[in-house]
């Protein structure tokens, strides 16, 4: 499934980490999220939505090739993964991450739980054409 | 473990720096719920009369309740408590935003802050790291200024409130501000921060919160959503949030103007949610959890100056827009920015300046004690005199007491204009021909609030889908309004509405969602069990509504002497001065109709004719410890005959 933002229409309610912590480990934490959402006040008076988009740098860079794609999404092999933490620093939009501290990092898993609540529409899923046009 | 809530209150003493953490006690959970309920428990049981608001020995609660943090509409509610600093009775305010989840999510349903730091403090908690650290480099900055270097300072991932300069100085309208624009507007909250010298408390939490059925409280939650959502009147209601209404109320004749001489503002479109939609908005900023935004964030550019602003929502228009007559949209945000970095209730403040105003107008205060020449519809001197309370110089020193000390101090009859109740300064709703909200305003348990019981509809249209297809119909001018009667039905319908919007702030969650756009209440009986592992049906969650509501009157009747019912009146222009303009011009309530009033509420109550809850009414409610006390104090009779 791929997600596509829309940062204009995001209100900040956080309700997609919340979600996303529930869907991903049944837990009422916004914490172990898998995406984040960035205000920026006092200016420019907005809201940021930091959420994977497949980029790969992940991957790329794991010195162990523990992370790879699988059905659209990238994920970790926590067997594999070694806990060094690079993915992380790599990771553009900071969003390769640490919801059990110290041991492996996770990635969005492409669930589109997050896009199913999201009240104002501002996370979407959808065929990627009419995503281009509709975000563009 | 109780599922739903944290499990631990977090005792803080400033005095000693001692921290403590107790089990949070199933009997406090059980029989008040959270929220509101915690506080007033808290309150009755930890106050004592000679302890003054801004003693250290005042309490400072913050408290969440069992939904707050959880996955359904709109549960970022955060209460917060304290001896009052309008009255010295029961004082809570609350305010959206993010901060009550984050206390939950470190490990708290309650923080009670006692004593007085030695030096301007900072509270930081982190999970179970709880310090207090100096505040030195914040003290004196504005509100909003301080909650940015706090973000830089601590990181992005803290929820932070503050205080501005206003709680600093002990303003007695003093409010708590987080988010870049959310209050805890009412009752002085901030200044009891103030007293205990915090200007800040950071909080970043990153536990998880039992819940009875996860699976079911997911299932239940994405429901409320999508139910939520495909509710009528969302569409309506998202785009202006509570500024929509500002229309219907004007055309219904009950928005406050010019210090409540009229209820009709000429100049309503200049000022309403479509002007906000105009001139000011950048985006919609919502609470936490929120699908409804009420929170429209803007620039505002002014002759005074440039500003970023969340607002202002409809009571900042009303008291800044009606009753200051500031002319436009814009001047009302810079009004309300102004606030917001002082850290003054806006609706308070918007009440003592239209008081000043008056009080020139009408030669009882001279240029020479305000300091310079002031008009209503002028920003300047919403500006100036901002500046003098916030600073307490001046005029300022005499309305930062808040309108009901200043008018006393002041006399010359200007106590027949200070338009408040019990020392809280009136919000945004004129209720000479609303009889039901007048009565509403007169026994809110902290004063003159709109929200323990928003019944003007009831007075207008007699029900709510009524009501919400007047609002959809406003643009058609002034109305022909009846004069509404004033009969029993206005106490039993103000009662009822007196358990709901305060159930919500038990729970911890906002009531917008079934207040505004009819979400039912079985949805909230469902999401309650999920959570918590309770059954509990809508009405067994309003009867515990009730008996904190009978705890909050025996609160202020324990701590302020004399009080009783000839705290529960309005101001005499409500009942001798007739509206000036408007649909109901001419319309008065008179002294003998608000009496009436009070006899028949306090008998639907159970209280006695001083407005003292029985003995029996006591008991009722499970309260009979309290009465004990109250009875000890001479305060709780037996019912008479």
């Amino acid at each position: 499934m791929e997600l596509r933002v829309i940062h204009e229409r995001c209100s900040g309610c956080g309700t997609c980490r919340l979600t996303c912590a529930l869907e991903n480990f049944r837990e009422v934490n916004p914490a172990k999220a898998l995406l984040r959402i960035r205000g920026r006040f006092p200016a420019p008076g907005d809201y940021r939505i930091d959420l994977c988009d497949q980029c790969g740098e992940c991957a790329e860079i794991c010195p162990v090739e523990a992370i790879t794609q699988l059905n659209g999404a990238y994920r970790v092999d926590t067997e594999a993964c070694i806990n060094c933490m690079v993915c992380v620093d790599a990771c553009p939009k900071g969003v390769v991450m640490t919801p059990h501290q110290d041991e492996e990092p996770a990635i969005c898993t492409a669930c589109g739980a997050c896009a199913a609540i999201c009240p104002r529409e501002a996370i979407i899923t959808a065929p990627s054409h009419t995503l281009q046009k509709e975000a563009g | 473990m109780r599922y739903g809530y944290a499990g631990t209150i977090l005792r803080i003493d400033l005095d000693s720096g001692a921290i403590q953490k107790q089990p949070l006690p199933e009997a406090l959970a059980d029989k008040f719920i959270g929220g509101r309920g915690f506080v007033a428990k808290t309150l009755f049981d930890e106050l004592l009369p000679d302890i003054q608001p801004f003693d250290p020995e005042n309490r400072f609660i913050m408290a969440t309740g069992p939904l707050s943090g959880h996955l359904l509409p709109a549960s970022g509610k955060t209460h917060f408590g304290a001896k009052s600093p309008a009255n010295g009775g029961y004082a809570d305010s609350n305010m959206g935003g993010h901060f009550g989840p984050q206390l939950k999510y470190a490990g708290y349903d309650m923080l009670i802050l006692t004593g007085r730091a030695s030096a301007p403090s900072l509270i930081v908690i982190e999970d179970a790291s709880v310090q207090i650290r100096s505040a030195e480099a914040y003290w004196g900055q504005g509100a909003i200024v301080a909650e940015t270097q706090l973000k830089r300072d601590l990181g992005d991932d803290y929820q932070i409130l503050t205080i501005g300069p206003a709680g600093e100085k002990l303003v007695r309208y003093a409010c708590i501000s987080h988010d870049f624009g959310r209050q805890a507007g009412r009752t002085g909250i901030g200044a009891v921060l103030g007293s205990k010298l915090v200007k800040a408390i950071a909080i970043k939490g990153t536990g998880s919160l039992p819940v009875h059925d996860v699976e079911a409280a997911y299932r239940a939650g994405k429901e409320a959503y999508a139910k939520v959502t495909q509710k009528p009147g969302f569409k309506e209601w998202v785009p202006e949030g509570t500024a929509g209404i500002t229309d219907f109320i004007n055309e219904v004749g009950v928005f406050p103007t010019r210090n409540f001489q009229s209820s009709y503002s000429e100049h309503h479109k200049a000022i309403n949610g479509k002007a906000i939609l105009k001139e000011l908005k950048i985006t919609d900023k919502g609470c936490y959890g929120c699908p409804t935004p009420c929170g429209k964030y803007g620039h505002a550019k002014t002759k005074s100056g440039e500003a970023f602003v969340e607002g202002p929502e409809f009571e900042t228009i009303a008291l800044f827009g009606g009753n200051c007559l500031l002319p436009t949209i814009s001047d009302v945000a810079y009004a309300n920015y102004l606030c917001d970095e002082l850290g003054v209730d806006t609706i308070s403040a918007g009440v003592v300046i239209s008081w000043a105003i008056e009080c020139y107008e009408k030669g009882i205060l001279g240029r020479e004690e305000i300091g310079r020449e002031i008009a209503f519809g002028e920003l300047e001197t919403v500006e100036y005199l901002l500046a003098k309370i916030a600073a307490r110089e001046g005029i300022g020193h005499l309305l930062a007491e808040g309108v009901k000390a200043a008018a006393e101090k002041t006399g010359q009859g200007s106590d027949r204009f200070a338009i408040h109740v019990k020392g809280l300064e009136w919000s945004g709703y004129e209720c000479r021909n609303s009889p039901s909200m007048m009565l509403a305003y007169m026994t809110a348990d902290i004063g003159a609030h709109h929200a323990r019981a928003w019944v003007v509809g009831h007075d207008l249209a007699g029900s709510w889908s009524d009501v919400n297809e007047m609002i959809a119909s406003a643009g058609e001018g002034p109305r022909e309004l009846p004069e509404a009667v004033v009969k029993p039905e206005c106490a039993d319908y103000v009662i009822e509405s007196q358990h709901v919007r305060p159930l919500f702030d038990a729970l911890g969650i906002c009531r917008l969602q079934f207040m505004e756009l009819g979400f039912e209440p079985e949805n909230y009986e469902k999401l309650f069990h999920c959570i918590t592992g309770q059954k509990r049906t809508w009405e067994e969650l309003l009867a515990v509504s009730e008996r904190i509501w009978t705890l909050t009157r025996a609160i202020s009747l324990k701590e302020v002497p004399g009080f009783g019912r000839a705290w529960d009146f309005p101001p005499e222009r409500f009942s001798t001065e007739p509206i000036t303009s408007g649909p109901n011009k001419g319309r008065l309530l008179s002294r003998e109709k608000l009496e009436r009033l009070l006899d028949w509420y306090y008998r639907a109550r159970g209280w006695d004719a001083e407005g003292r809850p029985t003995r029996e009414t006591y008991a009722r409610m499970g309260l009979a410890d309290e009465a004990h006390v109250l009875s000890a104090m001479g305060l709780c009779r037996p019912e008479a005959g």
